[in-house]
């Protein structure tokens, strides 16, 4: 049987809502280092692919579009990208994939942020794109007109059409990030005594891309980082989103509720990449679910009963509440549907991340579905994915 | 007690002071480098680390400049990633306020200040070329004239997204089962530069405000640095230059309220060592060669005649031609700036007077390192500097990547702690603590 993927979705207290006041929760500690060192390290003695951090461009609310004014639950988030930078020195095995948005940053400084987190990783970047269509987002930047979206004209053709275009600058976005990676050949540092010369170069590249929202000349002012091109994933929900994902990623994150529903998704998934003209390999699909692990059967849902009833979980995501036995018949029962794993969301911080790593981990590898630990050392190698040529070079052997 | 000094250790640059062709010059990008340079300067307990920034690759007549060093990591990303191998050195960024956004400089330079506890410093810098524009989404659309009211602005506004998170705000109390306070981060900004409002994401970092430092020179950058900055990153570094840099800068402070040592005045240096004087004067002259090469030689010539001048010969004597005065070769560093005629009657007047190469000049017209001697003279001389109002401190910036501060650390940081002029360990956590800044100001103090 092969190995399923794991990733461990890191964010806040967990991703139920009433998480932070758990007994075992650290919620003073959300901003401090040790507390994200100490998540990613035990996601890696599992020897789970990833982990992801959250991120956002305006403070977590219960309502997608607007702020709220609770003061009940977490808000606030670190930068994801510095976090997951932070985390890298702490670690050495496991992938780490921020969340960076697309509508509102500069190509340029995205590039060389996931450029850099891959150096300081030694080869365990990735970044998980995200758009923004809230008018509240907007108005920290002040910078661009956006549709104002109310949940009734969500589906109005001119909500439609501004999604759709949020979606083709993201894939703008990740395609800068590309050119940029490759826009230093992997040997244009030459250090050539007798020339004087440090670079050549013409291994150096302007990307001179041109896009409806922005134009990018490079090269980078950062060599090509370690895996050439660091692992680009989505979160999908539905078809735009899926045919960016398969424009524009390695991985994909999808929302399935049942075995059912993950092969309907898996479809439309395989559908979006025959209509955007996918080359190369075919998406990764891992399924999100946010998961309650406890070792007495019946716990992990009376748990979650309990934790509903302070404040409901609302969730894109499917839910799972079970021992490790249960949750494992689970994962094992949809991969069938086409899924290569699955990105869990840990309810509780830290007690459903142990659930996974001391119990579900332990449990799917006594039936063969999960690694004993780590074989390849660069992120792209664990989705199997080669360490590409570069698309510059003219020359043949600048892989190393 | 006398003056304390304050140091910093600049991670060597995309600049022809950086010798790559030295054997024992590393990688520039590696990120075992950063932490050789970090875990050295934290050992001699160094107030702070600091990165340069340059958003556009060089270029010389067009084509990429390939003769110094280049390749550099996002800063702000490789400082997230120190302070995870060092506990206690301030981690210094410089971040353009050009072609960045205040809510996002302000919020990851708030996460980097939660990320090394209270660690964080911003150099903030201006530019305003089309040239580094080509790289971002507003090209380069900004006046000369705008440069400091955007940076001072942008400044502002970051403020106020720091302050819109009290240190109260973060409850975190399940028991109340209240995690914020009501509309913790709320801001509004209106202004000419920015206008923009809403909820900032990040609860107020260790420091309340990170260390801000500021290197601009000009009667404006003075005044900006005046008004709003906790360290200059200054070019004064004779003893005359410095003391009257100093005495201005200084003299500014009193019509903010601020008082002399709410600002440290660091300006950037160079050293060398050597086991007696003569043994350190040949080392320096040798290293100026090294960061001259022929070809170096040429470009530098090149970028004040304003011309190709590849066809002249290093070794041979300056150019015969004159200075193309409309002209710009060089892209992406700091123009020069001076009278080109005039720099150019000087050099020949120069080069004849002493009979030097195209090469020989070049080496005399770059600067010659700031301290060169024995570890005891190089620290007799740092300490003079600091202790008749020259400087606060300097901003040491080596040679050699990752290795070119080893041996300041090594011989010259105790003397100064034997004479009681640097401290022996930190006092306190934050980098705020090692400057000797009090708490960030309130939005009515910096008004």
């Amino acid at each position: 049987m092969t190995h399923l993927h794991l990733a461990a979705a890191l964010d806040g207290a967990g991703w139920h809502p009433a998480a932070w006041r758990e007994p075992g929760a650290r919620p003073a500690d959300l901003f401090a280092p040790a507390y994200w060192t100490g998540l990613a390290a035990e996601a890696e003695r599992a020897a789970l692919d990833l982990v992801t951090f959250e991120d956002a461009l305006a403070l977590q609310s219960s309502d997608v579009l607007a702020p709220d004014h609770r003061t009940d639950q977490v808000r606030g988030r670190l930068d994801a990208v510095l976090l997951a930078s932070r985390v890298a020195p702490a670690t050495s095995r496991i992938g780490l994939v921020p969340t960076v948005n697309t509508t509102h940053t500069e190509p340029f400084h995205v590039g060389i942020g996931i450029a850099t987190l891959d150096h300081v990783s030694g080869g365990r970047a990735g970044w998980r794109p995200r758009i923004s269509a809230s008018a509240a987002d907007a108005a920290h930047f002040g910078r661009r007109d956006v549709v104002a979206l109310t949940p009734e004209d969500l589906t109005s053709p001119a909500a439609r059409s501004f999604v759709r275009e949020l979606f083709d600058e993201a894939a703008d976005a990740v395609e800068v990030a590309r050119r940029l990676w490759d826009s230093w050949e992997d040997d244009a540092e030459i250090r050539d005594v007798a020339t004087g010369r440090f670079l050549d170069r013409d291994k150096l590249h302007y990307i001179d891309f041109e896009g409806a929202h922005f134009s990018v000349r490079g090269p980078s002012i950062t060599p090509r980082p370690p895996q050439g091109q660091p692992l680009v994933a989505a979160l999908a929900h539905s078809a735009v989103p899926y045919e960016f994902a398969a424009r524009a990623a390695d991985v994909v994150f999808v929302t399935p509720h049942s075995r059912d529903e993950a092969a309907a998704i898996v479809a439309e998934v395989r559908a979006a990449e025959e209509r955007v003209g996918r080359d190369g390999a075919p998406l990764t699909v891992l399924a999100d679910l946010v998961v309650l692990l406890d070792d007495a059967p019946g716990a992990a849902a009376d748990r979650l009963a309990r934790l509903d009833a302070v404040d409901p979980l609302a969730s894109d995501a499917g839910t799972v509440a079970g021992t490790a036995a249960e949750v494992a018949d689970v994962l094992l029962d949809w991969r069938g549907a086409g899924l290569a794993g699955y990105r869990l969301r840990p309810a509780v911080l830290p007690h459903d991340l142990e659930g996974v790593t001391r119990a579900l981990v332990p449990e799917l590898r006594r039936r063969g579905a999960f690694r004993d630990g780590y074989a390849e050392t660069s992120l792209r190698a664990r989705f199997g994915l080669p360490r590409p040529a570069d698309r510059y070079a003219t020359t043949s052997g600048s892989s190393r | 007690m006398p003056k304390q000094i304050h140091l910093a250790a600049h991670f060597p640059g995309v600049n022809n002071t950086t010798v790559w062709s030295d054997p024992r010059s590393g990688s520039q990008i590696d990120f075992a480098s950063f932490v050789h340079l970090a875990r050295t300067a934290e050992r001699a307990k160094f107030d702070f680390f600091f990165l340069a920034e340059g958003l556009r690759l060089r270029e010389l007549k067009g084509r990429i400049h390939d003769l110094d060093v280049a390749g550099r990591p996002e800063s702000l990303t490789v400082l997230a990633a120190l302070a995870a191998v060092t506990t206690r050195l301030g981690l210094a960024a410089t971040v353009n306020s050009t072609f960045n956004e205040p809510y996002e400089v302000a919020r990851r330079l708030a996460t980097l200040d939660h990320l090394s506890e209270g660690r964080a410093a911003w150099n903030v810098v201006t530019s305003y070329d089309a040239f580094t524009g080509e790289n971002f989404r507003r090209g380069g659309f900004l006046d000369e004239a705008d440069r400091y009211t955007r940076a001072a602005e942008f400044l502002h506004t970051a403020r106020e997204l720091w302050d819109s998170w009290s240190a109260a705000d973060l409850v975190a109390d399940p028991a109340e089962g209240r995690f914020v306070r009501e509309d913790a981060g709320a801001f509004r900004h209106e202004g000419q530069h920015f206008a923009i409002q809403g909820r900032f994401t990040t609860p107020r970092g260790p420091q309340g405000h990170p260390v801000i430092i500021q290197a601009g020179d000009s009667d404006e950058g003075r005044e900006f640095a005046a008004r709003d900055a906790d360290v200059i990153f200054s070019r004064h570094s004779t003893l005359e230059d410095g003391r009257a840099f100093y005495k201005d800068v200084k003299s500014r402070l009193a019509k903010y309220g601020r008082r002399p040592a709410d600002l440290k005045i660091m300006p950037a240096v160079t050293y060398v060592l050597g086991d007696s004087e003569r043994d350190a004067a040949e080392r320096a002259a040798e290293i100026r060669r090294a960061q001259v090469s022929p070809q170096n030689a040429l470009a530098f010539l090149e970028a004040v005649w304003g011309r190709d001048l590849s066809g002249y010969d290093p070794d041979g004597p300056l150019p015969d031609v004159e200075p193309d005065l409309a002209g710009g070769v060089s892209k992406g560093r700091a123009q020069f700036r001076g009278d080109r005629s005039e720099t150019v009657r000087r050099w020949r007047e120069l080069a004849e007077d002493r009979g030097l190469s195209i090469r020989e000049l070049a080496i005399e017209a770059t600067s010659r390192q700031t301290f060169v001697g024995t570890a005891r003279t190089v620290a007799d001389r740092i300490d003079e500097f600091v202790q008749t109002d020259a400087a606060d401190g300097f901003v040491f910036v080596p040679h050699l990547t990752p290795g070119g501060l080893d041996d300041l650390a090594e011989h010259v940081v105790p003397l100064l702690q034997e004479k009681g002029v640097f401290r022996a360990d930190y006092t306190g956590p934050t980098l705020r603590d090692h400057l000797g800044l009090g708490p960030a100001r309130t939005p009515e103090e910096t008004a």
